[in-house]
């Protein structure tokens, strides 16, 4: 099996160091970068699925040029080579456009499955699976909690999260699965691992490298961020000091009013 | 992988290459979040951590110093020190568990044929076989040249008998490599032992007692005995007679390792002593705010600085061969053993009452931090070594 996971550098969500620049867009700078956490989960799934099935990982992110070390990581965990689209042109691109760059860079590609995290930490938009699928012509699988290839049968079956437990949906292969952490804790690099991917190789696209169906009219440019505001301090929770039979009673319908419960 | 709690400081890197970083933050990491949280259990349990021993092969830890044709990485003592380093960091146990196997390896890197390498070297490196080294005896621990325990000479094999005491991890090792009397009429002292390596499979070993120690609790040390252990003459690591030369040239290079894991224990001690004081409040405001505080804080963190970059200029220095290695070796440990008593003793106090009891991590690393004072030789035999070293300069 050959699979294409989608790993988006962003910032470390533990280094707590994530602000806006003076454009109102992510200040990549600013922060240490990690491989998003579920593109890890899709990661690890990928090479559990070639472990068991034979083939090869490979990895790709639209990023920044510096990009390739965070890269590095994702490779030591298993993956065999990697592609990174990188472009001035490209920096704080929207979804739309995030989405047309990356279909036409993952055409480029040979692939059963192309896998990625169900949103990314930074972006939270959560459609850029979706939208690659949609424009490749491929089916997705959402919010896989397991993921079952038959490659004999050219299927894939995937457990999809739901409200009600799991959906259980398959489709023909090529497909699209977007990934969730109900894959299960990506590996760590073992130290093997990380000198072979120092010498692994990172293929570098620029957007002319690409038949990306972009004019500068709906490129990075699509978006313009008029104003950002913090959100709003919270407001003081209410306490409820009524004994304790009548203070459940009291917390129960604060709750069913809200329908948690 | 969870996220790591804490923002390690960027210490130690000005003179490494980019692989001991690459590979010293990989092992960070994985203590910080898979080591340290077993770090407590493990010290009240005393018992060997067998999943912490798996965690090491899985991640190729255990294959470091090894070199590449036998299943290694081909890494230098340094990266081994900064791998020991940052398990000790987190527990002392654990980064032992590195330390000892290198201890036991190391007869068999600069002692070893061709053929013997190839035999033993291969499991050791992915972590699947474990060596323990058997030099001391009840009657024979400083004065390491006055061991008892015999191997005589059988034919194609050697007979041993007698008995070896304080032997890290001698218990769940797959060999031992003994130092054992094989000819006792020699004139010097020095040329009466041979290092052999023994299976602890044979018939006739046996594990006799298990110490109960004050630190490193879940490293088993052992009492072992010999009755007629029978091994191949080809078992024997180096010439007949050399066994006290291939001890202090294995010394040479694993001293450095206990120096690492003191350097780890202290950088450990002084990480829960900053973080607590910036927490603990007293009078209204934290403790660190409290000049008295940052005084033992600043002298903490300046002793283990020391320490660290005496331990990575001796590892070079070894590395290259110098050729007063034994000089070098001494002295990072008895700097760096000194540093992790003075300052986890010193992290006690910054907790007060609380450094006191297992609430906090700090008594366990002070108590693992004295036995860094003790093994692979005493502070006062590295002073000695050391001494002898300058002296012999000026005679």
């Amino acid at each position: 099996m050959r699979i294409l996971v989608l790993t988006k550098p962003v910032p470390d969500p533990a280094a707590g160091s994530e602000r806006l620049g003076s454009d109102l867009r992510l200040d990549r700078a600013a922060s240490p970068t990690v491989v998003n956490g579920n593109d890890e989960y899709a990661l690890e799934a990928a090479l559990q699925l070639v472990e068991a099935h034979g083939g090869e990982v490979a990895i790709m992110s639209m990023a920044a040029p510096n990009a390739t070390d965070t890269m590095r990581k994702a490779l030591a965990m298993g993956a065999l080579r990697g592609v990174l689209v990188t472009d001035p042109a490209l920096a704080g691109a929207d979804i739309p456009t995030t989405v047309r760059v990356l279909a036409a860079a993952t055409a480029k590609e040979t692939f059963d499955l192309l896998l990625a995290g169900l949103d990314t930490s930074d972006g939270t938009g959560g459609a850029v699976a979706a939208g690659i699928a949609a424009r490749l012509g491929l089916p997705l699988l959402s919010a896989a909690a397991a993921i079952e290839p038959d490659p004999a049968g050219g299927t894939v079956r995937v457990r999809r999260l739901s409200a009600r437990g799991y959906d259980l949906i398959e489709a023909p292969m090529p497909a699209v699965v977007s990934c969730t952490q109900a894959l299960g804790a990506p590996r760590y690099p073992s130290l093997k691992g990380i000198m072979a991917a120092r010498s692994r190789e990172i293929t570098v696209l620029g957007l002319g490298d690409l038949e990306a169906d972009l004019s500068p009219a709906d490129g990075a440019w699509a978006t313009r961020v008029i104003a950002a505001d913090p959100p709003p301090a919270r407001a003081a929770g209410r306490v409820i000091s009524a004994p304790a039979p009548e203070a459940a009673r009291e917390i129960a319908d604060f709750l069913a009013d809200r329908r948690l419960i | 992988m969870a996220a790591v709690s804490t923002n390690p400081p960027v210490h130690g890197s000005i003179r490494l290459t980019e692989d001991q970083i690459l590979l010293r933050d990989a092992v960070r990491e994985l203590a910080q979040e898979q080591v340290a949280p077993r770090a407590a259990d493990i010290d009240r349990a005393a018992e060997w951590p067998e999943d912490m021993r798996r965690l090491l092969a899985a991640q190729d830890i255990f294959g470091i110093a090894f070199a590449e044709r036998h299943g290694g990485l081909g890494a230098d003592l340094l990266t081994l020190c900064l791998a020991i380093e940052e398990l000790s960091r987190a527990c002392a146990t654990t980064g032992l568990i590195l330390a000892v196997q290198s201890l036991g390896a190391i007869p068999i890197q600069v002692a070893g044929s061709d053929e013997q390498q190839e035999r033993w070297l291969p499991g050791l490196a992915t972590g699947e076989k474990l060596i323990s080294f058997g030099l001391t005896e009840a009657e024979a621990g400083s004065d390491a040249s006055a061991v008892r325990t015999r191997a005589e000479r059988d034919g194609d094999e050697y007979v041993i008998n007698g008995g070896k005491r304080f032997i890290s991890h001698a218990s769940v090792a797959d060999y031992v490599v003994v130092f054992a009397v094989t000819n006792p009429e020699a004139e010097k002292p020095s040329r009466r032992m041979s290092a052999i390596l023994v299976e602890t499979d044979r018939p006739g070993f046996k594990v006799t007692r298990l110490e109960h120690k004050m630190g490193i609790r879940g490293s088993p040390t052992a009492e072992l005995a010999f009755d007629n252990v029978r091994v191949p003459v080809g078992n024997r690591l180096g010439d007949e007679g050399r066994g006290f030369s291939v001890a202090m040239q294995t010394f040479e290079r694993s001293r450095p390792g206990i120096a690492a894991q003191a350097v780890g224990i202290a950088q450990g001690a002084l990480d829960a002593a900053a973080q607590y004081a910036t927490e603990r409040r007293q009078r209204g405001k934290p403790i660190a705010e409290l000049q008295m505080i940052q005084a033992m804080l600043a002298d903490m963190d300046a002793a283990t600085e020391a320490a660290r970059h005496l331990l990575y200029t001796a590892c070079q220095e070894i590395d290259a061969g110098a050729p007063d290695a034994a000089r070098w070796a001494a002295i990072c440990k008895l700097v760096a053993g000194d540093a992790a008593m003075r300052v986890t003793t010193d992290a006690v106090q910054v907790f007060g009452g609380y450094g006191y009891v297992d609430e906090y991590p700090v008594e366990r690393m002070m108590r693992d931090a004295k036995i860094t004072q003790l093994y692979e030789g005493t502070q006062q035999i590295q002073r000695l070594v050391v001494a002898r070293a300058l002296l012999a300069k000026r005679s």
